[in-house]
């Protein structure tokens, strides 16, 4: 779930960007000109894509705290870069191999931790410590 | 005035993105698990549930302004200063956000994840 999201992501920024490129500027005194650069194939379906990324994002955060789900889905940039260096043979210079690093290190991070810590109803929280709070005497208990 | 006009737009994709995450985050924690709805009562009952969430339609409200003065950034600036620079900022204001409105635990685990990922994004324009 969490790779749809990051390739989704990917492929949808990079053909945005290569579309508006293709539109030219947008001044603020000729906002029809946002409504045309839709039109653009490019544009069109780099939205589709991201439209993907959404469903997928959706489903992510209804598991997943934000803070959970936003550094996992970060491996996109690293995902480009890479698309970059081994598709479209571009330099990757020394300082973007160190952001992928980053980026990887904070994923790792994030990773090794628990995926949800909130509910939305704060007060629910407290039952759930509570009932694993029993859970716990109940194994002991079944132990001693 | 041109780079004056791209850091404004920059400003407010941080500012749409942050309030449209923490909304839409806390639109599907409403919602509940999708998995495990959908088994339950079918795809259009969670369809149905998530665009009657006044939170997700909100949240969908302030993306879509992101995404509109992401194209305005994108047509004045290089996409190689805009992307960076907007995540960068939205992955620390979003981890501000989440542990004040949403009440997620942001450990030390966590704050080092956003701090390691915006720094590396910001890297990789470099």
């Amino acid at each position: 779930m969490l790779a749809g999201v990051t390739v989704f992501a990917a492929a949808g920024d990079s053909m945005l960007s290569h579309g508006m490129k293709q539109a030219g500027n947008i001044s603020l005194h000729h906002l029809q000109s946002v409504i045309l650069a839709v039109l653009n194939p490019w544009v069109a379906v780099g939205i589709l894509l991201l439209l993907a990324f959404f469903a997928s994002y959706m489903n992510a955060l209804s598991w997943a705290d934000l803070t959970y789900v936003l550094p996992a889905t970060s491996l996109g940039y690293v995902l480009l870069a890479l698309i970059a260096k081994f598709v479209l043979h571009e330099q990757v210079s020394p300082l973007r191999w160190l952001g992928i690093a980053l980026i990887s290190g904070g994923v790792g991070f994030v990773a090794g931790g628990p995926a949800l810590t909130s509910h939305a109803h704060g007060e629910h929280a407290p039952a759930k410590d509570e009932a694993r709070d029993r859970a716990v005497a109940v194994s002991s208990g079944v132990d001693s | 005035m041109k780079h004056l006009y791209t850091w404004g737009a920059i400003l407010a994709i941080v500012l749409a993105s942050v309030i449209g995450d923490i909304l839409l985050a806390h639109a599907m924690k409403q919602v509940g698990d999708i998995h495990a709805l959908w088994r339950r009562s079918g795809l259009w009952s969670v369809i149905g549930r998530i665009l009657t969430n006044s939170n997700f339609f909100f949240g969908l409200m302030a993306m879509t302004v992101a995404f509109f003065s992401l194209l305005f950034a994108l047509s004045w600036g290089d996409v190689s200063l805009v992307a960076p620079a907007a995540a960068s900022l939205t992955f620390i204001g979003n981890a501000f956000a989440a542990k004040i409105f949403l009440h997620e635990k942001v450990d030390r685990r966590r704050w080092i994840a956003a701090v390691l990922v915006a720094g590396g994004v910001a890297l990789l324009a470099g």
